[in-house]
């Protein structure tokens, strides 16, 4: 295991940079379009933003806001949105991931559509990359074993 | 692009992976990997891939190292029983592999030519059209979640199987009893 | 001279692919075998995203609102978009391989090829 050492200046820096960093992957996923990023860098930097608190506490404190069985369901989400967004497509008559025909039940036109279903999509890939991310973390530091250690 | 300062950016580069190999400690063999993963995102920015480069120093520099020292904890850190030297055999095989890809090189065309095959195919209808259609002036973004979205929603299965692998090696409630 | 300055950077390329390649032949350390493999995956990409870049282009964000956009001025998205997708795929592989080294350390105590190999012939 990891040992713990208490460190006030690393956990009160990691404590305070944490909201900046997901704000900024956040940031990433939704101005994708405009500048560099989107779904698979925001992800990242949202999964490393757990990773850093794993780091500076313990991985207890991490798990209390991304456990294992959330970061699981996350995962499962992400995909079922991706998916979920094209069969939305099939269903109204178009090919599937063919996002042209959300027009039809957005109120924009065909072009903005397709940047709708794009930002949709990166949601999506944003949301499993992150918990998969934080999920592979947790198991391999802990190497399988973090519930035995809370109940001890 | 300035000419030296990919050159040396290069060179560093390879030094850094030599070292990674060589090194005696395995913790101090992530923390050069790390190096170079930054140093290949550097690359990446200077080549005006910037989206990459986004991604190889979060993912490269950031998580990797992180997954990496985190096994090194959970298993032995020292790389013993390994001689010193250079087994010839080996040494031959990779170097008659590398001058058969030197002497590939010869027929490819060259470093940054705007004319070379790969950059007149089908990219300039991309980069031609995605304002138009798609209301995106990020090709990356527009090409990868719209023109191939088939292909990312591949690959976004496949990093969701991944991590259930992950959970399935290692999740053992019962392990105090074995 | 001109040829090596169209050429040089392949030829680092495939240097980098030759030290992975020597890393996961010779190294007995399971560890090293990986440093040696994501180096060799690197390489690759560096050279696939080698093939997109073009001398005095820029990055590919369309900076024209209206007119005609000339593709000589913005780098090839494609390999991009390959490469992007390819880097998250080789870290979660990574973490794969990652895990499966800990479960060989669980059974046999040591990461080394040749005492992995001792102790299961002494097994049988």
């Amino acid at each position: 295991m990891i040992r713990r050492f208490k460190n006030v200046v690393i956990e009160t820096v990691c404590r305070l940079m944490t909201p900046f960093l997901q704000l900024f992957g956040l940031y990433v996923i939704a101005h994708g379009h405009y500048s560099p990023g989107g779904g698979f860098q925001g992800g990242c930097i949202l999964g490393s933003s757990f990773i850093l608190m794993a780091i500076s506490y313990d991985i207890d404190f991490a798990k209390k806001y991304m456990s294992e069985i959330k970061a699981t369901v996350y995962a499962c989400l992400g995909v079922i949105i991706y998916g979920g967004i094209g069969m939305v497509c099939l269903l109204i008559g178009a090919n599937y991931l063919d996002y042209g025909i959300l027009h039809t039940i957005l109120p924009v036109d065909l072009a903005r559509a397709r940047a709708m279903g794009i930002l949709g999509i990166e949601i999506g890939v944003g949301i499993t990359v992150m918990a998969v991310m934080v999920s592979i973390y947790l198991n391999l530091v802990s190497g399988g074993r973090h519930v035995e250690e809370k109940v001890e | 692009m300035i000419w030296m300062l990919d050159f040396l950016i290069l060179v560093i580069v390879l030094i850094c992976a030599i070292s990674a190999i060589m090194a005696k400690d395995l913790l101090s063999s992530a923390m050069l990997l790390g190096t170079f993963s930054f140093l290949v995102c550097m690359l990446w920015a200077l080549m005006g891939a910037v989206d990459v480069a986004l991604i190889e120093a979060v993912v490269g520099a950031g998580i990797s190292t992180a997954l990496f020292i985190g096994t090194i904890y959970q298993t032995s850190r020292k790389a013993y029983r390994q001689k010193v030297g250079i087994k010839i055999f080996p040494l031959i095989a990779v170097v008659l592999t590398g001058c058969a890809f030197i002497y590939g090189t010869i027929d490819m065309p060259d470093w940054g030519d705007p004319e070379s095959p790969a950059s007149v195919h089908v990219s300039p209808r991309y980069i031609e059209k995605t304002v138009e259609e798609t209301a995106t002036p990020n090709a990356v973004t527009s090409v990868l979640a719209d023109y191939r979205s088939y292909d990312t929603f591949g690959e976004t299965v496949v990093i969701f199987t991944a991590g259930i692998v992950c959970i399935v090696l290692l999740r053992r409630s019962d392990d105090k009893k074995v | 001279m001109d040829f090596i300055i169209t050429k040089y950077h392949y030829w680092f390329y495939v240097s980098l692919m030759m030290v992975g390649l020597y890393a996961m032949i010779v190294k007995k350390n399971f560890v090293k075998k990986l440093v040696g493999m994501n180096i060799f995956q690197t390489s690759i990409i560096l050279f696939f995203v080698s093939s997109a870049t073009k001398i005095h282009a820029t990055i590919p964000i369309i900076q024209e609102t209206e007119g005609i956009i000339n593709p000589a001025h913005y780098m090839n998205p494609l390999p991009h978009v390959l490469m992007l997708t390819a880097i998250v795929v080789m870290v979660s592989s990574f973490g794969v391989a990652l895990a499966l080294l800990i479960m060989i350390y669980k059974k046999y105590k040591t990461l080394d090829e040749d005492e992995i190999l001792d102790i299961m012939r002494n097994k049988q």
